[in-house]
């Protein structure tokens, strides 16, 4: 038996909508177990990346571990893909753009309403934001695009479907949405 | 002066002062558009219906139609251009569909969705635009605008108030309000006017109308847009109905040889995919 495809996912700012959405293949999952194993991602625990076939990146890149796992799918993947809106234009992560990002902690962990002790948070372990949310196509090399908020189950079943039988994905008009 | 021209190997009749992407139009031919409207004068701003004329680059919403006009349409040439296009006003505003209450009966977004466009390729701008919702009907949300002129032009053509205009130009280039505060609340302008209702995006809202259609009853999500902006079915290249086919080579005595590889095109286009409906 040839050996297993090898996918990885993550979700980086994003809000694993797009990771629901992809469950909702529903059935079609143990089909997809057959020929697939996954490596890093939610589903799994596996906290670092290795060689694998296709990586799928779920949100946008809002602060510095995005970057570095995003580093981390590329440098591993054959095939990257942008999953979603997020990850395709920022999305709504992308929102706080119109605001310094200053403003954006100030509000959110100092002025507030309804914020206890109130103090931004500042410890080592946590990555440090970026100015702006951007998409992942301004980081890394993106092979393939997912739009949708989430893509449909089908879309994710169209996209492995050809990239498992080594065609380039397409998607039909009735499966482009960006809402 | 009245005839036939010749639109991906589709003989299209026109009449008297009709442009090409009107009598396109009217046989059902689809060329995509943003800035044109029925019943307004031609503009050519957008520049989505640029197509090949007798070999040269042409807009097809300005250009007269001509008897033996050989016209290239839906070429891969001229639809990645039409994708790079759209894909540069996605990113010049901030386009986010998601939370859009005009997506499904958006022309920016059908027209996307019509090329297949599955990402943005450029880096975004993130434009700082502020929305102004001081009128108590309608809401401008600059975000969206594409400067297609066509509430400046229905404004000053259709209501007699020019009520907006587009000032700066570039990166400046931003959609104006003629009004003491600059605000559309101390604006001639009023919910019945034709401005308020042409906007081809999200731009310029009536307030209280949002989401009345649910997700799978709004104007694209049945029907492409190819097909909401045609009179007729749409007719593609091979499959004519009711309209004779044409040999593009042979229509015009031009030379071709400006027309590069989309001169031979028609003929040899693949049928487009089956167009189902529904999410």
């Amino acid at each position: 038996m040839a050996a297993k495809i090898k996918i990885a996912t993550t979700s980086l700012a994003g809000c694993f909508g797009c990771h629901m959405s992809f469950l909702d293949i529903d059935e079609r999952l143990l089909k997809l177990a057959d020929i697939v194993e996954f490596d890093r991602s939610p589903l799994t625990d596996i906290e670092h990346c290795g060689p694998c076939d296709i990586g799928l990146i779920e949100g946008g890149v809002c602060n510095s571990e995005n970057v570095h796992v995003l580093r981390e799918f590329r440098a591993n993947c054959k095939i990257l893909i942008a999953v979603g809106a997020c990850a395709i234009n920022g999305g709504l992560p992308a929102l706080r753009n119109f605001f310094k990002l200053e403003d954006c902690l100030l509000e959110a962990y100092q002025d507030g309403i309804g914020v206890d002790n109130p103090q931004i948070p500042s410890d080592p372990e946590l990555p440090l934001l970026l100015d702006k949310v951007r998409p992942v196509h301004e980081i890394v090399k993106i092979d393939y695009f997912m739009p949708g908020c989430p893509p449909s189950a089908d879309v994710f079943w169209h996209y492995l479907n050809a990239l498992i039988e080594g065609r380039d994905p397409t998607l039909p008009y009735e499966l482009v949405h960006y809402d | 002066m009245s005839g036939t021209l010749c639109i991906d190997g589709i003989a299209v009749p026109f009449s008297d002062g009709q442009t090409i992407i009107e009598a396109a139009r009217t046989a059902g031919v689809y060329i995509p558009y943003l800035c044109h409207r029925l019943g307004y004068a031609p503009y050519g701003s957008c520049k989505l219906c640029t197509v090949k004329v007798n070999g040269r680059t042409n807009t097809a919403c300005t250009m007269p139609a001509a008897d033996g006009q050989t016209v290239i349409s839906n070429s891969p040439d001229l639809q990645h251009d039409r994708q790079r296009i759209t894909q540069m006003l996605f990113v010049e505003g901030n386009h986010f569909c998601p939370s859009c209450e005009k997506s499904g009966n958006c022309q920016l977004q059908a027209v996307a969705y019509h090329q297949n466009m599955l990402d943005n390729h450029y880096p975004h701008f993130y434009a700082q635009r502020e929305m102004d919702a001081s009128h108590p009907d309608i809401l401008i949300d600059h975000d969206r605008c594409i400067f297609c002129n066509l509430c400046v032009r229905a404004s000053k053509e259709k209501d007699g108030k020019e009520v907006f205009g587009i000032a700066g130009r570039g990166i400046h280039k931003r959609l104006v309000i003629n009004s003491p505060s600059g605000k559309l609340k101390d604006s001639e302008i009023s919910v019945n006017d034709e401005a308020a209702h042409v906007c081809p995006t999200g731009a310029i809202l009536v307030k209280r109308s949002a989401y009345l259609a649910p997700i799978g009853e709004r104007i694209y999500d049945g029907h492409p847009i190819s097909e909401v902006a045609c009179e007729k079915a749409v007719i593609r290249a091979g499959e004519a109905s009711g309209y004779p086919s044409c040999d593009p080579t042979k229509l015009t005595d031009a030379p071709q040889q400006n027309g590069g590889p989309d001169s031979h095109y028609a003929a040899t286009m693949p049928p487009a995919p089956d167009i189902k409906h529904g999410r």
